[in-house]
This record gives structure tokens, C-alpha cells and sequence, in this order.
């Protein structure tokens, strides 16, 4: 293609120079024509032996054709203007697809994450292949420098892990034995033994680019629109250049007495081919797809996929952001904040033997405070002191230690052990404990809160969002001092999944206008996920039922990502709208003053493929993220 | 039963006209182009022949853009 422009413009500049006379110029000039050409007029004629007229070939055709027609019958001489026109057209073309493959590339490139092989030891020595061959259990062997292709969990080896392809987070993860990694991220630094816990098909980084590659299907509104357009635009311009070429010289033969001959037509036909040409809608059916696809490029690679330019349309209008309280603004893992005797006083010197015995308590279970009592105590049990245990399920466990019968556990077991505990006015989880059927106080269990949630929730508020709420299920005491501490606007506790999804409707059926955005984890949300006009999962990598439900991944628990999504969305439909606007705005203007006759050939071509190129550049911008 | 081609396809707007059309073919239940990631998704019907789906929507579509181009 690029041969065929250097050579028409080449040879277009020869003939301005030498200048042949007469049927030997005309010739000459055809045969640059055509070299430059030659497929638009051959693309137009199958588009009208398969009955369909009116796209770009057809237009480009037909005003090259006439431009040529009016040259021959002028007897001008003057070709050159339909050599221009299509030599321009073309440049333009070449450019178009240059520019939107190298764009589409470059953002595909954003979203490579696809690991090509895995090293497997086979008799000794470590071989490559597919990973999709790889079992799970399989022990696979990671370099330095290695994609990991597969979950999996270390068996020997330490090294640092870079998954900024997955999170957008730079600092890389220190991972040793026992400890997981995700396939996407890159190994850095030591040789990595992994015994895979997933297949291929079902690990982090394939399940990723199939939502991201889904997400390129998903049509926007815009997008759908401007499609819709142009199939109504086309023909209606083509009726509208006929309308040009035929109405007016009618007009003025039938009232101003101009005589009915060629001459008549002639500057009519010129105007309507210049019309043609300035109404080619290829810079609105380029530049939107290619604005979605690159805001959607550039929010992956900050850890932050979207399932489609729909979401991101949708995520531009969010006015009102409704969280779960538990693993989207608190870590959901417990820690302890206060240890009280029997009477509600802090505890200073027995308050390791209070662990102590709570710890050892709940070392069989598998409950989430359970566990985060026993790494608060930090030390292994002992497990030959305790000699009866059982777990009541709902209520604690009942366990002798030391001889000691220990009970620990919520209220109401303390109750059943016709034990008065005492009502603590901490805010928080509260583990009670009885020794030998006396009270021995209390411990206060405190979620922690994400250290960016209280500057997501300012960030949410200064991109525009008017209302936060916070919905759990966890107790009010807890529920308010975290609303408050972060400043979020309403609080609703003490919720079950399905009062959630009530809550939810309630709060999008509130007058107002904008969309309401649910941010959870994904673990017992995900109804109230998909109901919502977009649904934020967070940390998502572990949860299928999220990943289905929501429209938007967070990959990493980052609550500061949603203001940034948001940024990213609007900025991507500022610049949809501004090629929108430009793209008609010029064209429509172009249009008006053709059939004016004040813009000729060349100003249509630019008209046509300076928009263009300026809509492409324009759409590039979306991907491109401001980082803070 | 979903299948996802590489496709060449060379203009946004062809991309969608040849969706358009190739989603009427027989024994197509969805069909969908992305232009940007130049691939196409199909999910058939349950009793379609899908090579020869294919070489329908390949003909469907080379009638719009003679360009187009299914790959593997």
C-alpha cells in the first residue's frame, strides 16, 4: 500500500512537470489513477453487484469517477483533482489502519498477561510445555524472569514476585515456602519450585483475559449508536449529494430561465462529488469502538477490568456508592484491640493467661476469629493441656485446660454456663470467658480497617459521588465507628444477604439521578452484586460467583481504585463526546458550505481524513492513566 | 456450544455490518466481531455443523467486506 502512494505520488509530479497534451495526457493520468485506485473501484462494484450501495468505496468511487467525468467533458485537462482525492483518501486509509493497529496493539500488549509454556521436571531434566498439559498437583519450575502459568502454591524456593500485570501494584511480593502465587505475575528474582493447585483453564491469569477479551464484545450505548447512525447517514447523504447535483440547476431552469444543458449541472455535479467526499462517516465508526477499547486497556493495566464499554458508560453516571462493610473496607481480618477483667477494666498483667487459655480453646476451629486469636497469641499450642474439647456451634467451645474447665464464647454460652458475663460498651467483637464456671472476663475484637478506605471515601466524594452507605452485617456499635471514621454518609447493620439486596433497591429507587454502584467481596454478595446497575467485586481473583456477577474487577482490594475507575470512565466518554461533537460539527459544517460551493476537493479531503486522524489521536488518549 | 475465531477484518464499520449479516446465518445462535481485538465469538446452535457455519458466515461476510479473513 505504502509502495502504491510513493508511486502515484511520484508519478502525479512527473506529469505536473512534463505535461502531455491531449489524449495521451489523459491516459497517462488514468493509469496513476488506477494504480492508486484500483481496489476502491473494484470494492465499489462488488458492493453494488451484491446490492449494497452507499459505503465508503462507493462514495469515494463515485466522486472520483464524476471528477474525472467533469475533467473529460470540460476538455480542462484537469485531472489532477480526482488523482488527489483518492491518493488522499488513501494516505488516509493507510494512516487509519496504521494508527488503529498500532493502538490496538499497543493496548492488546497492556493485557498480554498469557504465559506461552511451563517448565516441568521430566526425568531429570526440565522440559517445556503447553501449560493447558499441566495436572493440577504437578510440580512446576520457575526462573528468574518467568511468567508464572499456573495458581499454585511454593515448595521450595524464595523470590520476589511482580504483579503489577495483575494489580497494578509495583512493590513485589516476597513469596517462600507454602506460600501462594498467582499465574500473571512475573518471578523476579530466585528459582521457584510450585506444585500447582489449579488447572490452566481455571487459574487467575486465564480467567482474566477471557473476561477482558469478553469485554471487547460488549457494545456500548454509544457505540451501538453511532453503528445505527451510520447506517442511516450513509444512504441519506448519497439522496443528499443527488438532491445537490439535481435540485437546484432544476430549480433554475424551470424559474430563471437558464437553459437546459450540461453547463447548468456542471458546478451542481462538482458540489454534490464534493459533498460526497466530506461525508465519509469513517472517523465516528473508528474513533468510538477504538475510545472504549482504550479506556478499557488503560483501566487494566491499573488493576481495574471492565467488563465492557456498556460498564464503563455506566460507571461514568455512578452518584451514589453503597459497600459492604467486611473485606471491602475493612480487611475482614480480626485483631485484637482490648483485653477487660470481670468488671469492664482493661487487663494489664494476666492478660496473656486470658489469650492464653482462648487460644488454646479455639485451636481445632476454623472461625474466622478463631484464627485470629490464635495469631494474636502467636506461639503453637499445646496441644497435651487440653484434654476434653468441644465446639457449640453458634456459641463457643467448652474445653478443659490444665485441669480447668474453660469455657469461650458469645454471650449466650456464658448464659448457658450460668455465668453472668458482663455487657462490655467497647465497640467491636466480643470473645467472653469462663474458668471453672466463674467469669474471667473479655476480649474486644476490632476488624481493621483498609488504611486507604477513609481516603477513597474523600476521593469518591470529590469525583462526584453524593451519597455513601455502608451495609453488614455486623453489630451497630461497630458498624457506626467505622462510618464515622471513614465518613461515610448513611449506615445499615445487623443485615442478612437478602435484607442487603433490599436495602440496595431501596436506596437506587431513591429520587435523583445517576447509578448506584455496590462494592462488595463477592463472598455471600453476589445477588446483591448483579442487582445493582454496576457491581464492583473486590480482590476477586478467588471468587467465580463474583467474577460472573459483577460488571466491574477490582484485582487487588484496593477501595482507592473505584474513584480512580470512575475517572477513567468519565475521561474515556469526555473523549467519546468530543469526537462526537467534532466529527459532525466539522463535517456538518463542511457539508453546508459545499453546496455553497466555498469548500472544494481539497478541503473535503481533509474535511474527511483531517478528522479522522484527529478523532484516532484523540481516541488514543483514553488509555492513558494518570497515576497518583 | 461457544467458539472464539481470529478474524482480519480491516474497518470498524465493515466489522459491524459483517456482524450484522453474519449473525443471520443458519445455525447461528450469537455471534458477536470485536474489531479491536479482531476476534469473532460465536455460540452455535446445538445441532449446527459448524464447519460449515463457517464457510456460510465466511461467504456471508466476504459479500460485505472482501477483506475479511477467518483464521484458525
Amino acid at each position: 500500500m505504502l509502495l502504491r502512494i510513493i508511486v502515484a505520488i511520484v508519478l502525479t509530479i512527473a506529469l505536473q512537470i512534463v505535461g502531455v497534451a491531449g489524449l495521451p495526457r489523459l491516459g497517462l493520468y488514468l493509469i496513476v489513477y488506477l494504480i492508486i485506485g484500483y481496489d476502491i473501484l473494484w470494492k465499489a462494484l462488488q458492493g453494488i453487484f451484491y446490492g449494497r450501495v452507499f459505503d465508503e468505496n462507493f462514495l469515494m468511487a463515485v466522486a472520483t469517477v464524476g471528477a474525472f467525468a467533469l475533467a473529460i467533458y470540460e476538455k480542462s485537462g484537469d485531472y489532477l483533482e480526482a488523482i488527489a482525492v483518492m491518493l488522499f483518501y488513501q494516505i488516509g486509509e493507510f494512516f487509519q489502519s496504521y494508527a488503529v493497529g498500532k493502538s490496538r496493539r499497543d493496548i492488546a500488549a497492556l493485557m498480554d498477561i498469557r504465559p506461552d509454556y511451563a517448565n516441568i521436571e521430566r526425568d531429570g531434566k526440565i522440559v517445556k510445555v503447553d501449560p493447558d498439559d499441566v495436572e493440577v498437583g504437578q510440580t512446576i519450575i520457575l526462573m528468574p524472569g518467568e511468567k508464572v502459568p499456573i495458581d499454585g502454591v511454593v515448595e521450595a524456593g524464595d523470590s520476589s514476585l511482580d504483579t503489577s500485570a495483575l494489580t497494578g501494584e509495583s512493590i513485589p511480593r516476597e513469596v517462600g515456602r507454602g506460600d501462594e502465587v498467582v499465574s500473571g505475575s512475573i518471578n523476579i528474582s530466585g528459582l521457584l519450585k510450585v506444585r500447582t493447585t489449579k488447572e490452566f483453564g481455571e487459574s487467575a491469569v486465564s480467567r482474566i483475559l477471557e473476561l477482558v477479551e469478553d469485554a471487547a464484545s460488549r457494545k456500548s450505548k454509544s457505540e451501538s449508536f453511532i453503528s445505527r447512525f451510520a447506517r442511516v447517514y450513509t444512504p441519506a447523504v448519497c439522496y443528499g449529494a443527488l438532491a445537490v447535483a439535481i435540485l437546484p440547476p432544476l430549480f433554475m431552469i424551470l424559474f430563471c430561465g437558464s437553459p437546459f444543458d450540461f453547463a447548468t449541472f456542471e458546478t451542481w455535479v462538482y458540489r454534490a462529488l464534493v459533498f460526497l467526499v466530506i461525508s465519509c462517516p469513517c472517523a465516528l465508526v473508528v474513533s468510538i469502538p477504538l475510545s472504549f477499547f482504550a479506556g478499557i486497556g488503560g483501566a487494566s493495566r491499573e488493576g481495574i477490568l471492565v467488563k465492557g464499554g456498556n460498564v464503563l458508560e455506566t460507571l461514568s453516571k455512578v452518584k451514589r456508592v453503597v459497600f459492604d462493610k467486611t473485606g471491602t473496607l475493612t480487611e475482614g481480618v480480626f485483631q485484637v484491640n482490648a483485653y477487660h477483667d470481670p468488671s469492664d477494666h482493661d487487663l494489664k498483667e494476666s492478660k496473656a493467661r486470658l489469650l492464653e487459655y482462648a487460644a488454646m480453646a479455639e485451636s481445632s476451629s476454623t472461625h474466622p476469629i478463631a484464627k485470629s486469636l490464635l495469631r494474636a497469641y502467636g506461639r503453637k499450642v499445646d496441644r497435651s493441656r487440653i484434654s476434653d474439647l468441644h465446639e457449640i456451634s453458634g456459641h463457643g467451645v467448652i474445653a478443659v485446660i490444665d485441669g480447668m474447665r474453660i469455657a469461650v464464647g458469645n454471650e449466650k454460652l456464658m448464659v448457658d454456663q450460668g455465668v453472668e458475663p458482663c455487657h462490655c460498651h467497647t465497640a467491636g467483637t466480643i470473645v467472653h470467658l469462663s474458668i471453672d464456671g466463674r467469669y474471667a472476663g473479655h476480649i474486644v475484637l476490632g476488624d481493621v480497617v483498609k488504611p486507604t478506605s477513609a481516603a477513597a471515601i474523600t476521593d469518591l466524594r470529590r469525583s462526584g459521588v453524593d451519597r455513601t452507605v455502608m451495609l453488614t452485617g455486623d453489630a451497630p456499635a461497630v458498624a457506626e465507628q467505622v462510618a464515622t471514621r471513614l465518613g461515610i454518609d448513611e449506615v445499615y447493620s445487623r443485615l442478612l444477604p437478602a435484607d442487603k439486596v433490599a436495602r440496595l433497591e431501596e436506596i437506587m429507587g431513591a429520587p435523583g439521578n445517576g447509578m448506584t454502584a455496590y462494592v462488595g467481596d463477592g463472598i455471600n454478595d453476589a445477588p446483591v452484586l448483579s442487582r445493582a446497575d454496576l457491581g464492583i467485586a473486590m480482590g476477586a481473583l478467588g471468587s467465580d460467583a463474583a467474577i460472573e456477577a459483577a460488571d466491574v474487577v477490582l484485582m487487588d482490594d484496593d477501595p482507592s481504585k473505584i474513584g480512580k475507575a470512575i475517572r477513567i470512565s468519565r475521561k474515556c466518554l469526555r473523549i467519546v463526546w468530543e469526537n462526537i461533537i467534532m466529527a459532525i460539527g466539522i463535517k456538518g459544517v463542511c457539508l453546508i458550505l459545499s453546496v455553497f460551493g466555498i469548500v472544494n476537493m481539497w478541503l473535503a479531503i481533509f474535511a474527511d481524513v483531517g478528522v479522522m486522524i484527529l478523532a484516532v489521536l484523540n481516541a488514543i488518549r483514553a488509555m492513558r492513566v494518570k497515576r497518583s | 456450544m461457544k467458539k472464539t475465531y481470529k478474524i482480519e477484518v480491516d474497518c470498524a464499520n465493515c466489522a459491524n455490518l459483517v456482524e450484522e449479516a453474519a449473525s443471520k446465518v443458519a445455525g447461528v445462535k450469537e455471534l458477536s466481531i470485536s474489531f479491536m481485538t479482531q476476534k469473532m465469538k460465536i455460540t452455535f446452535e446445538e445441532d449446527a455443523d459448524i464447519d460449515r457455519v463457517i464457510a456460510d458466515i465466511a461467504k456471508t461476510a466476504r459479500k460485505i467486506e472482501p477483506d475479511f479473513e477467518i483464521k484458525d
